[in-house]
């Protein structure tokens, strides 16, 4: 079982995107499992998501405290304690952000570190901050937990095929900060 | 076969409901129960069912206006959280008193104060005694599948309960999975259409006065009877179980589940979404050599008494894990029907109460490995042990 902490803001698609990987996950053939959990339900707050993925029923319905992968959809986030909490030695790091590594103050136990400008894709493409999908292309590219094309078979069924250009793109975009693919 | 579908709980909540042939809905928004009733809306708009939405003010007016369909030979569904469960309290009672068979889903929810929207057991649970049968469910197909058993039970003639499907607020009904949604075709073999087994009907043709002031000696009876009936329903809630699995595939135990109690020396006992945890706790201590089971109360009313006192015989320890509390005692309330219905037994116990979960925290796997580690140490000295508050600091 994989497990993997999503922080983002409200309004960035968190939930949306998380559905999505578990989506792909079920229609591969495997388990997936999502849970979001909210402050106050508002644009802007921080979001946390509880992401499973595995090819075993996943049963415990739990928040995740040792992840095996961060995926962070703003790189504010990133001076909160708990952004970063837990992470596994070794664990991937995936972020939305143009920042470099310093900057980032991504942990020493990090093992794969990449970042993909998944609002400067959304900007250029929709117009607006809408990050979330071009971030799925992006974890398309750097971890093999669902099936390539199922993901972006799913991102068409939810959001269309605009947004598979900018999961697309992202998948081409990718920056490998740490580590190697 | 049923369709794959990756939804919520409370989607799943809402598309078995679909299956059930529904005359009414009533409903009133309440975090985190909304999508339920919100998904059923949808559902009755794009005219996938053919079913009465009512959208009402109130809580209480929703439980009011489905009484009255019931009452009219319907079949009739509503959800409700926390406070909305508190402000239905009125016509929730009646409902059950009056005998009439619906399902309402509780996505549970820690009750105010302090202010709270989050997780938690005390509102289903504090209602208790009010006369539904209330059952838990761990994951979103037990949600789905309970929908449908819930009113196989609910309408048995020799039943006439209302029933609480009850799932975790956020942990499961915003919790995202597969879940498979069942075929029409299939939910129609193992729930008929309904009927009214105490004509005569609301009628406006032919009026009648429902529900007369009774007195106390003609009231008893009615309880009498109404706890009767509660007893009668482990063996339907058994039976039923084993009629869906005849049908679907999926059994759940009925009353309880037992996993990895028969050689147990230490029980888990929990209920509803923690139950996962739980048994992931169980077989990490089975790896290690250590001889741990799980029992899940999956209906709280009627109280699983004798099945629980079965399945903890000849353990050691075991130790009750509450997501609420009882204010009277200094444990959770779980805990204190579960020595009760051991009390009767020689068996003696080392055993304590667990509480957590509370207003949207967690109930770990952590949490579940540290309780059999306490088990570990109080095994072989019988006796209560001081309560458990699974707090992080």
């Amino acid at each position: 079982m994989k497990e993997i902490r999503l922080h983002g803001r409200g309004g960035q698609g968190v939930v949306k995107a998380s559905q999505i990987i578990v989506r792909a996950a079920v229609v591969g053939g495997g388990n997936g499992q999502f849970i979001p959990f909210f402050g106050v339900e508002r644009k802007g707050s921080p979001v946390f998501g509880y992401l499973r993925l595995s090819d075993t029923e996943i049963r415990r319905k739990t928040q995740i405290y040792e992840p095996d992968m961060l995926i962070i959809m703003d790189d504010s986030l990133v001076s909160l304690p708990q952004t970063y909490d837990g992470l596994k030695p070794g664990g991937v790091i995936l972020i939305n952000s143009t920042k470099t590594l310093p900057e980032l103050a991504i942990p020493d136990q990090a093992g794969l570190v990449a970042e993909v400008d998944a609002s400067g894709i959304s900007e250029d493409i929709f117009g607006r901050n809408l990050p979330n999908t071009a971030v799925l292309g992006a974890f398309a590219k750097i971890v093999d937990l669902v099936d390539r094309e199922i993901l972006f078979d799913e991102i068409n069924k939810a959001f269309g095929e605009k947004n598979v250009v900018a999961a697309r793109r992202a998948f081409d975009q990718v920056v490998i900060l740490r580590g190697e693919l | 076969m049923g369709t794959l579908k990756v939804i919520t709980g409370n989607y799943a909540a809402a598309e078995a409901a679909a299956k059930c042939r529904l005359d009414l809905i009533a409903a009133y928004p309440i975090t985190p129960q909304s999508s339920v009733v919100e998904h059923l809306a949808e559902l009755v708009y794009n005219g996938e069912i053919d079913t009465d939405m009512v959208q009402v003010e109130s809580e209480h007016t929703a439980m009011s206006v489905v009484q009255g369909g019931a009452v009219a030979g319907g079949r009739v569904f509503t959800a409700t959280s926390a406070q909305g469960l508190a402000l239905m309290y009125e016509p929730y009672f009646r409902m059950s008193t009056l005998r009439l068979p619906m399902v309402m889903a509780i996505a549970t929810r820690e009750m105010t104060s302090p202010e709270t929207i989050w997780s938690g057991q005390q509102d289903a649970v504090s209602v208790r005694e009010a006369g539904w049968i209330q059952m838990f469910c761990d994951d979103n197909q037990e949600i789905a599948d309970m929908i449908v058993q819930g009113y196989m039970i609910s309408e048995d003639p020799e039943i006439c309960i209302p029933v609480n499907v009850c799932y975790d607020g956020f942990y499961s009904s915003h919790l995202t999975s597969g879940v498979i949604i069942p075929d029409q075709e299939e939910v129609d073999k193992v729930l008929p259409p309904h009927r009214l087994h105490h004509p005569p009907i609301l009628d406006p043709d032919s009026p009648l006065a429902l529900d007369p002031m009774t007195p106390g000696e003609l009231l008893m009876h009615y309880r009498k009877s109404h706890l009767e009936a509660m007893q009668r329903a482990q063996d339907v809630i058994d039976d039923v179980d084993r009629r869906f699995a005849q049908v679907f595939g999926r059994s759940y135990g009925g009353m309880i589940e037992e996993y990895r109690c028969e050689d147990a020396d230490l029980v888990l006992i929990t209920m509803g979404g923690s139950t996962g945890a739980g048994k992931d706790a169980v077989d990490a201590a089975r790896e290690k050599g250590i001889a741990a089971g799980l029992i899940k109360i999956r209906f709280y009313r009627p109280f699983p008494a004798k099945r629980i006192a079965a399945a903890l015989k000849g353990k050691k320890a075991f130790c009750v894990v509450d997501r609420s509390v009882s204010f009277g005692w200094n444990c959770g309330s779980m805990y204190v029907e579960t020595l009760a219905a051991l009390a009767a037994g020689q068996e003696r116990y080392a055993s304590f109460s667990a509480i957590g979960g509370l207003g949207g925290a967690d109930i770990s796997y952590r949490d579940m490995v540290a309780m059999i580690e306490r088990l570990c140490q109080i095994q072989d000295q019988p006796g209560e042990y001081d309560t458990c508050w699974l707090m992080k600091d």
